[in-house]
């Protein structure tokens, strides 16, 4: 399961990263920005119609918007409730 | 002479720099470029307890060394003493979030680590307050081992306390000049001691942040969120070309004016016209725009300030991601309906450098306000102003499909381009979505006169140059007797020989003299037109005639569509090509520019003229 997966409202752990899908710049503020492996994270918004694009995703106490293409290179473990 | 000794703010971005930088330097501020980059300085004076001075620079945000944007790469060369001609700073002050400790250590170790002076602002404390934190500055400073001062900026609060801290930091750094350099850490590592520090600095907390999430369960809900957007540029609309007519219309006359006591006061000749033609005409045609820039800029602050603008780039994601942009461009295009001279500005904001010119490419196709006056006229001369469905008249749906042409042309343009000259990786959209917070006016007045003074500045001189050039070319050399000045002049022969290439598209000799002075603003072409006929009436009857009842009997309905649909595309603006220029570094991408949009305008004015003259209209 990766993280474009996830369901509104639902808690996750980041569990594994497949960085070459992503490009190096990006890559490096994702990172930046806390999303990596052992990251806890939740789906707090996805974007309007058509594909529901991009998400935001609670990490800590920061919402970070992301398009579903990078969330689809992260692997989850979600939590349960 | 001693040397002037500086100190520099750091931090994540959202942390509330600027509004700190506000409050610790006032209004006195120098806004520049970092050399051979586009990426803004922002300096002030800091007036110590004991009456110096120091230089304080606000540094752009980061979040780290290992920087992936020129903003970022400034930092890191800053603050390492790398970047030519910029001294390194004596003393950092370390802006953080309050309300986001733990994120926010992450970059403030690598920036300890330097061993530098350094003070730390817990910002924001109110924020965090609200967010049901608790927080223990001094646990902080002693785990970090600098001071640490809570501060909010917007309040005031905690100001003179760093100011302390700040002159205490810089006494101490010319005691003792050397580096304490700290073992770097890796990001897994720095990660973790950011969450003990923080764990350690957190006295209590209550998980919710309930404003915030509320807020956004509207502004971001699927169905709402855009409508809200939508209705919300409607109001901006309405302001920017409502509310600024009269201060325009004030404006305008109060150059007339001055322009009309030269006039009298002065003697007859070159020098007058010289001053009221050349040098008036081209402050009039400057300050004309400047109550709708200020007008499109205190709402972008206001959208910026309270955290909305990154609300509104994330609903808009999606339909940027069509034609190959991402939210990030949805400001800049969006100020372009004003001029696009703030719009290609306000392109900095985009990180990924393709995604950046593809946006400053498409920024002039959006109509902006300057192509008004002309679709004014030509729509008053040549639409039947009739009812077509209710309420809605032709007249207005012709301006409107003047306006959708623009914006469907710019998609096609970026989709084109995206897949050509500026391909690379699909461009992502990471974005972090900033806390709601309540605006402050002495920020949002700053911020109005910082944006208000560089629009004047950087289009000012280059309206005002291409003003005066043009006057040239219109004044000399002088008309013999019988002839007409235009005619005559340098101008009239450029006229002559740009008429023979838009014969074609059914343009006459009157417009391709007008498509001359328009270089300088679009809607000079409207003053040229009626100087033209004008002066070329037989009798007085016909110079009283207004410009649109002239043009509706000399020119035919084609020709008038031509000409619409010759100003939705064509680079008509000097001040565009040379803020395009100064944004790429180079003259390479405003000549594609000019180039492609004289194509797409010639193109578009022909298509029009030629299926208009074969449907018989």
């Amino acid at each position: 399961m990766t993280l474009d997966d996830l369901q509104r409202g639902q808690s996750a752990t980041i569990t594994a990263v497949d960085w070459s899908m992503l490009a190096p710049d990006e890559a490096k503020r994702l990172r930046a920005l806390g999303l990596d492996e052992g990251a806890e994270v939740s789906l707090a918004h996805a974007g309007v119609f058509g594909g529901r694009d991009p998400l935001a995703i609670v990490i800590g106490r920061m919402t970070v918007a992301m398009r579903r293409n990078h969330a689809r290179a992260m692997a989850i473990r979600v939590e349960q409730a | 002479m001693t040397r002037i000794r500086t100190a520099a703010l750091v931090g994540n971005p959202n942390a509330g720099k600027s509004a700190l930088f506000n409050m610790l330097t006032g209004a006195r501020q120098k806004i520049a470029n970092y050399p051979g980059v586009t990426v803004e300085r922002k300096a002030g004076r800091l007036v110590l307890p004991g009456g110096e001075t120091l230089e304080l620079i606000d540094l752009p945000g980061s979040y780290s060394f290992d920087a992936s944007s020129p903003d970022e790469e400034v930092t890191r060369k800053v603050v390492h003493g790398e970047f030519a001609g910029e001294a390194q700073p004596e003393v950092l002050v370390l802006v953080l979030d309050a309300a986001n400790l733990e994120q926010h250590l992450v970059f403030a170790q690598e920036v300890l680590a330097l061993g530098r002076p350094t003070v730390v602002a817990l910002n924001m404390i109110d924020l965090a307050e609200r967010d049901g934190l608790v927080l223990d500055p001094s646990a902080l400073s002693e785990a970090l081992g600098v001071p640490v001062v809570p501060t909010v900026a917007v309040r005031r609060r905690g100001i003179a306390d760093l100011v302390w801290a700040i002159n205490n930091a810089e006494v101490q750094a010319a005691s003792d000049p050397k580096d304490h350099n700290q073992p770097h850490l890796t990001l897994p590592e720095r990660r973790l001691a950011a969450r003990n520090i923080a764990k350690a600095a957190i006295l209590s907390q209550s998980a919710e942040h309930r404003i915030h999430t509320g807020l956004d369960k509207l502004f971001l809900n699927p169905w709402l969120g855009p409508v809200i957007l939508f209705g919300l540029l409607f109001v901006i609309f309405q302001a920017v070309f409502a509310w600024a007519t009269p201060f325009a219309d004030a404006l305008d006359g109060g150059v007339g004016a001055i322009s009309e006591w030269v006039s009298a006061t002065l003697p007859a000749g070159l020098p007058r016209d010289f001053l009221t033609e050349g040098v008036l005409a081209g402050v009039g045609s400057v300050v004309v725009f400047l109550p709708q820039i200020v007008i499109l800029f205190f709402f972008i602050l206001l959208m910026e300030s309270t955290g909305y603008m990154a609300r509104a780039a994330f609903l808009m994601d999606r339909m940027m991601q069509f034609v190959g942009l991402s939210g990030r461009s949805f400001i800049p295009l969006l100020s372009s309906f004003a001029c696009a001279i703030p719009g290609i500005m306000a392109t900095r904001s985009i990180s990924d450098p393709k995604d950046r010119l593809t946006t400053i490419l498409i920024a002039p196709l959006m109509t902006c306000s300057a192509r008004l006056p002309v679709y004014a006229v030509i729509i008053a001369a040549f639409i039947p102003n009739t009812k077509v469905l209710g309420p809605v008249g032709l007249q207005g749906l012709v301006l409107f499909a003047l306006y959708v042409a623009g914006i469907i042309g710019a998609m096609v343009v970026a989709l084109v381009l995206r897949r050509s000259v500026t391909k690379g990786a699909a461009s992502g959209f990471i974005m972090e979505m900033p806390r709601y917070q309540l605006p402050h006016v002495k920020d949002l007045l700053i911020g109005l006169w910082q944006r208000a003074w560089v629009f004047l500045r950087r289009a000012g001189t280059i309206i005002f140059a291409a003003t005066v050039i043009l006057w040239v070319l219109l004044s000399f050399p002088k008309a013999g007797p019988g002839e007409s000045q235009m005619d005559a002049s340098i101008a009239g022969k450029l006229a002559t020989g740009l008429h023979v290439v838009v014969e074609p598209i059914g343009f006459n000799r009157e417009m391709a003299l007008s498509l001359i002075p328009a270089m300088a603003a679009r809607e000079v072409a409207v003053a040229s037109l009626a100087t033209t006929y004008a002066v070329d009436a037989e009798d007085e009857e016909a110079e009283a005639e207004g410009l649109a009842k002239t043009l509706s009997t000399r020119w035919s309905l084609p020709t008038a569509l031509a000409f619409l649909a010759w100003f939705v595309f064509a680079p008509q603006c000097l001040s565009t090509i040379a803020v395009a220029r100064r944004e790429t570094n180079g003259w390479k991408w405003p000549a594609f520019m000019l180039a492609y949009l004289f194509a797409l305008a010639y193109l578009t004015a022909g298509l029009t003229y030629w299926i208009a003259v074969a449907a018989g209209l």
